[in-house]
């Protein structure tokens, strides 16, 4: 049996206006979606098809670009090009705004809930990165701001069970930071990347991250111990580049963390998983192309999401305004 | 535009405008499916943006020539090339994305843009491209209305060609 990667349903999200990115809930029974039309959608499965459970159309005055969901799944960050983070709560079917976490001199490019769920992280085109800390009664309180890329700063991601982040940026370098003494600081600058890095996501284990960029390119970074102490840098390399496969700007990755699979959301409006060879050198790994569909939308796909839950349930979104909901399945 | 002050290219060379499109049979024959072709676009481009500084538009200034357009309608592509009148154009950010919007809105959705500044006629050419390039800058951009109004500025809606 060959891998297939089929189409489930595909809907309309966000009208006249492209949808910028797509969540799962940890449980993976609801979707966030949000877009240029500054509104937040949240999606749920009904027998086959998917239904808008809620609008939350003024949260922001300018488009939203990226959605995160809690580790406990209770509440929903929202980034937006207006300098703002919203924090909403959710109560049954509907969401009430929390708070609104301000700081960022222009546009928040992406935000992201640490594992514990106490911490977040937000950044910007004002090239940092903050770290924001949530106390037992919902207060939100700005920690570190990090200021170690020289770009516009694209997508943060958080490793899956330690305190770790990794951010990348317009200035095609991937950072890795640590918290040293009460303040987060920058502890490695992945280079290699040729053009901006738009996404980011770590393996199952957090052993390796993938990273995403304009330069058509797909990298996998491994943690190397050069055998120093505590407090010492860390070094990554990569170990894997995936080239040739892209046609043009690859926007968003995702590492499967169930089954390990990598999928890629394409602006040549493709979408691809790729699949490791089980026999490689972990050190020099293996990918190839499992299954590819080259018009997996009319226009540029911008995200794709794995579910937490359920083997092999996909989705995708794209600058048509579109979300895909697809099943890929692999021989084993 | 200026509004008092100082002009970057006070004295530009001005170019003559391409004549009027010739209209072969298979234009005429509407049956026959119209491709959007290299002249089509070079069309939208030429007589619809005026330069910043100039009421001239960019075809006269030979900022877009047809030469520099690259259509492929059978792949969706669009590459546009451009050129600034001189090296240090500060503009040349505003006239890149003012053609990336006239084309954008001018264009059916299933088509990829790509507008660059023509090589080795600016300073800061790999800059400006990357902006360009990158599509959430541009749409972060026209979201400030004060851009987009200057942008809107810099494309006229009414027709000058037949």
């Amino acid at each position: 049996m060959k891998d297939t990667l089929a189409l489930l349903q595909k809907f309309n999200a966000h009208p006249d206006s492209r949808c910028w990115y797509v969540a799962w809930n940890p449980k993976g029974t609801l979707l966030a979606s949000c877009g240029g039309d500054r509104a937040i959608r949240i999606w749920g499965r009904e027998g086959d098809s998917w239904e808008c459970k809620t609008v939350l159309q003024d949260g922001h005055q300018r488009a939203v670009r990226k959605v995160a969901w809690s580790p406990c799944g209770n509440y929903l960050a929202s980034a937006s090009f207006d300098a703002t983070t919203c924090i909403w709560k959710k109560k049954n079917d509907d969401f009430e705004c929390l708070t609104v976490l301000e700081g960022h001199e222009n546009e928040v490019k992406c935000v992201a809930w640490a594992p514990s769920g106490n911490l977040l992280a937000t950044c910007s085109r004002d090239k940092s990165v903050w770290i924001w800390e949530v106390d037992e009664e919902d207060e939100y309180e700005c920690v570190s701001v990090v200021n170690s890329h020289t770009q516009d700063v694209k997508h943060v991601v958080w490793h899956p069970t330690q305190e770790l982040l990794a951010s990348c940026s317009y200035d095609n370098n991937v950072c890795v930071y640590k918290e040293e003494d009460d303040d987060w600081e920058c502890r490695a600058t992945l280079e290699g990347h040729t053009s901006t890095v738009w996404g980011l996501t770590f393996d199952p284990s957090g052993q390796r991250l993938a990273s995403c960029s304009d330069d058509r390119t797909v990298k996998i970074w491994k943690e190397c111990q050069p055998g120093g102490g505590q407090g010492t840098d860390t070094a990554w390399k990569c170990v894997c580049t995936l080239s040739g496969f892209h046609g043009r700007t690859v926007y968003d990755i995702a590492w499967c963390p169930l089954t390990g699979a990598l999928a890629t959301a394409c602006g040549d409006d493709g979408v691809r998983v790729f699949k490791e060879d089980e026999t490689a050198d972990p050190d020099q790994p293996v990918f190839s192309l499992s299954a590819h569909v080259p018009k997996a939308h009319s226009q540029d796909v911008n995200c794709i999401a794995w579910n937490p839950k359920e083997a092999g349930l996909l989705v995708s979104c794209s600058d048509n305004g579109e979300i895909a909901v697809w099943n890929y399945q692999s021989e084993v | 535009m200026s509004g008092g002050a100082r002009l970057e290219n006070a004295n530009p060379l001005i170019f003559q405008r391409t004549g009027e499109r010739l209209q072969t049979a298979n234009d005429e024959d509407e049956d026959v499916a119209d491709p959007i072709d290299d002249r089509e676009i070079f069309d939208i481009l030429s007589v619809s943006i005026n330069d910043p500084e100039h009421p001239l538009s960019l075809e006269e200034l030979n900022v877009v020539e047809q030469v520099r357009v690259r259509v492929n309608d059978q792949e969706n592509t669009v590459g546009v090339e451009f050129t600034p009148t001189i090296p240090h154009c500060s503009m040349a950010t505003l006239i890149g994305l003012s053609i990336k919007v006239k084309l954008l809105r001018s264009l059916p959705e299933r088509f990829k843009i790509d507008v660059h500044i023509t090589p080795g006629t600016h300073a800061s050419e790999d800059a400006v491209n990357k902006q360009l390039a990158d599509k959430e800058r541009v749409a972060a951009a026209l979201e400030n209305s004060q851009l987009l109004e200057v942008v809107n500025q810099c494309l006229i809606s009414n027709a000058r060609t037949g």
